[in-house]
């Protein structure tokens, strides 16, 4: 069985993936990096992000984004998850 | 400045011409010094701060008209204005801010009469036509400025007041007296940023770009929305004609040449010569329902410009072959091209008037045999 | 890998950042993957709202793939022609003196063809702000060399690399117009990464607020990534930024309160403030976004 940790999330997203065109700048912009590109695509043809455990909500994802496909949350409480190593 | 008894002032055209811009509610003006535009600017930097309003002396006159067309889209009654060449560079901006609908009144203090083309035809590139008035005299200038900027909002289309350096140059003694005219709807299209954040925010624009969720025409709905305006302007003609009744010549001209052609068929009518004249007021539209009346009894019409020849050609579409039509101007400025020379005389166009009303060939202009071109021989068969 | 449910808004949260500026009245533009202009557009959008201006904006804009905006910019706004925005601009703002009134210009819009209309609009010192999205090419177009090409950088008609032997050096704008007097603020933002885009969005509200207390005119450059006029893939854009376009117009705060930065200076606060930045993203956000 694997190691299991947990991961504090203060914020979090939503990804209007209908909207976004796989640029991938947010995937770097992210500084707890918990942005990865889906393996499905969209009904355009694009791969879009999706969201691991650890979001602080800072919105820099947001900021970079050029096709407006963010919104941005801040959890009253932070949610904890459990992820393996 | 000098005031006679009667409470009219002294003043030279390019001075009445600012005044008549301003009695007409002119708030931006925005221009580059250019012979013989250049006291227009002038009076307007002078008269235009004492009415709160603005007079800007612009880098170019690319850039003149280019605020002049932000002052208008804010609703302000707003002009430029230039001599020929300087019109020249603004081209560009004059068919787009057609497109745009945007009433701009625009003063061409021409040297001489070849910027007819450039006045009728519209100088830029696309479908339009902007609304030309040509005054003979100060006085009549004092009324057109005025007239243009009720002609350009009545339609939201540019107007061109078609001056000259006599115009510009000459004093006569004015009182600038404000015209009435029929009431116009309000600005509604204007933008002062009122509007912003609204959701119905307003977009002043040659392309049909329209807000989003309003209708938009898009360039093609554009350039057809003001093909079919232009037709519908084509009432506002205006022409002066006399001598037509029993004229076996009749005579086109616009502008302070008419004047000068019209009291040479004075002289020659007091002589028994029976030639009438044709002045076109608006230059555009041209007045090709008189003309064609005219022609229609006459035998022969000629077309009298300070060119090498433009007007005949409107001229010739008007007549439609009913009579014979022939080019009796010429080129004529002083050496440095601003405009005032030798055919402007009323002896030299009495002789003018005489070779076509008797059928004999236009003399050439005295001292010109050296600038004729000679055809050279490479050019002599059609390639 | 686990990953979360982003599809709708969670509940025991607060919205933080909303999915688009209430200026923008659709999110949908048409701009390529990876522009950086939209980058731009939400941030000046934001600010004027910010700064409570809304109902005195007048927008000018210029001809370049950012002109589609017009139309979905819930702002007045006067169409002008390419290069000419900074002119129609000035009758504007002359008729309108409490007006925000600002331009946005690419740079082939503002430093080619309308090089002259800017820097005199600039030196008359004309009570406007000019924003220009700089990418270093014609965008739309198709990816052309412009006056602000960096030497060695690739474009459709210098496809070997900008040569300075055959077509000269770039004109650094945002450092020429700092040198007029008539420049109150000027300012190059680049939106490169979040931090950057952070600060753009503070030159902008500064730009903004010198025009409201009519000190002059005032300027903010916004370096774009254009991977299609690049001719690269859409997430390799910062990185060629910072190779290129980065390298030669020099981002900050060009001139302020009378006084131009040295470039040694520029590149001093630029290694600061990024650093800055990235300790507040690490830390969880910007101050800025604090409970909008």
């Amino acid at each position: 069985m694997p190691e299991m940790k947990l991961v504090k999330s203060r914020g979090t997203v939503t990804v209007d993936v209908e909207h976004c065109k796989g640029c991938e700048l947010c995937i770097p912009a992210c500084p707890p990096a918990v942005l990865t590109m889906s393996t499905p695509v969209n009904h355009m043809g694009y791969r879009y992000p999706e969201l691991h455990p650890g979001c602080t909500g800072c919105a820099a994802c947001l900021l970079v984004c050029p096709d407006f496909v963010f919104e941005v949350f801040r959890f009253n409480e932070p949610q904890v998850h459990e992820v393996a190593e | 400045m000098t005031t006679t008894m009667s409470g009219r002032v002294l003043m030279e055209g390019s001075e009445a011409l600012a005044r008549a811009a301003i009695v007409s509610g002119c708030r931006f003006f925005a221009g580059y010094p250019m012979t013989p535009f250049t006291e227009v600017l002038e009076h307007m930097a002078r008269l235009l701060p004492e009415v709160g309003g603005v007079c800007i002396n612009a880098e170019s006159e690319l850039e003149a008209v280019g605020m002049a067309w932000g002052a208008l889209s804010t609703g302000a009654r707003a002009a430029t204005g230039s001599t020929g060449q300087g019109l020249s560079l603004m081209q560009e901006s004059f068919s787009e801010i057609t497109l745009a609908e945007l009433p701009l009144v625009i003063f061409n203090m021409a040297r001489g009469q070849q910027d007819y083309f450039q006045a009728t035809r519209g100088g830029g590139h696309g479908d339009y036509r902007h609304i030309v008035l040509a005054p003979q005299d100060v006085r009549e200038g004092v009324e057109h400025v005025q007239l243009a900027f009720h002609l350009a909002d009545k339609w939201r289309n540019p107007v061109l007041v078609y001056g000259d350096y006599l115009l510009a140059h000459t004093q006569e003694a004015l009182c600038i007296e404000p015209m009435e005219f029929p009431a116009l709807p309000a600005k509604d299209w204007a933008v002062d940023g009122s509007a912003s954040g609204s959701g119905m925010s307003k977009n002043v624009t040659p392309l049909g770009v329209a807000k989003h969720g309003q209708e938009a025409f898009g360039q093609e709905g554009k350039f057809q929305y003001i093909a079919t305006k232009t037709p519908l302007m084509e009432r506002e003609v205006r022409v002066e004609s006399g001598y037509l009744d029993d004229a076996e010549t009749v005579v086109v001209a616009f502008g302070s040449p008419a004047k000068f052609v019209k009291y040479a068929i004075k002289q020659l009518r007091a002589e028994g010569h029976r030639i009438g004249y044709v002045r076109p007021i608006t230059l555009w539209p041209f007045p090709f329902d008189t003309v064609r009346d005219a022609a229609s009894t006459a035998r022969v019409v000629g077309s009298f410009e300070l060119a090498a020849g433009q007007m005949v050609d409107d001229v010739r579409i008007a007549v439609a072959g009913q009579a014979p039509v022939e080019f009796i101007g010429g080129v004529s400025t002083d050496h440095s091209g601003f405009g005032v020379g030798r055919l402007l005389e009323v002896g030299e166009i009495r002789t003018r008037l005489l070779a076509l009303h008797e059928g004999r060939p236009q003399p050439q202009i005295p001292g010109y045999e050296k600038f004729t071109y000679q055809l050279q021989e490479h050019q002599e068969t059609p390639a | 890998m686990t990953t979360l449910d982003t599809s709708t808004a969670p509940a025991n949260a607060r919205k933080i950042e909303q999915l688009k500026p209430d200026l923008l009245l659709t999110q949908e533009h048409h701009m390529c993957p990876g522009c950086g202009e939209p980058l731009a557009v939400r941030q000046f959008l934001e600010t004027i709202q910010d700064l409570g201006v809304v109902q005195q904006a007048v927008a000018v804009a210029g001809i370049g793939c950012y002109t589609s905006f017009s139309g979905s910019m819930d702002v007045d706004l006067v169409q002008a022609l390419h290069g000419r925005a900074p002119s129609v601009a000035t009758g504007v703002k002359r008729m309108l003196p409490d007006a925000l009134v600002f331009t946005l210009q690419g740079d082939g819009d503002m430093v080619n063809e309308g090089l002259q209309e800017v820097i005199h609009t600039a030196a008359r010192g004309e009570n406007v702000t000019c924003i220009l999205l700089n990418n270093g090419v014609f965008g739309e177009t198709g990816g052309h060399m412009t006056a602000t090409t960096v030497v060695g950088q690739r474009t459709k008609n210098t496809l070997d690399g900008r040569d300075a032997a055959y077509h000269g050096f770039p004109i650094l704008i945002g450092d020429l117009i700092a040198q007029l007097e008539g420049a109150a603020y000027v300012a190059r933002g680049s939106v490169h990464n979040a931090g950057a885009v952070a600060r753009t969005k503070k030159m902008f509200t500064r730009a903004f607020q010198s025009q409201l207390r009519h000190e002059g005119f005032s300027f903010v450059e916004v370096l774009t990534m254009c991977p299609t006029g690049w001719f690269i893939p859409t997430a390799e854009g910062p990185s060629y930024m910072n190779e290129t376009l980065g390298e030669v117009h020099i981002m900050g705060e060009l001139k302020v309160d009378g006084r131009v930065k040295t470039t040694e200076e520029l590149h001093a606060e630029n290694v600061a403030r990024q650093h800055e930045v990235e300790a507040k993203l690490a830390a969880g956000g910007l101050d800025d976004h604090e409970g909008r």
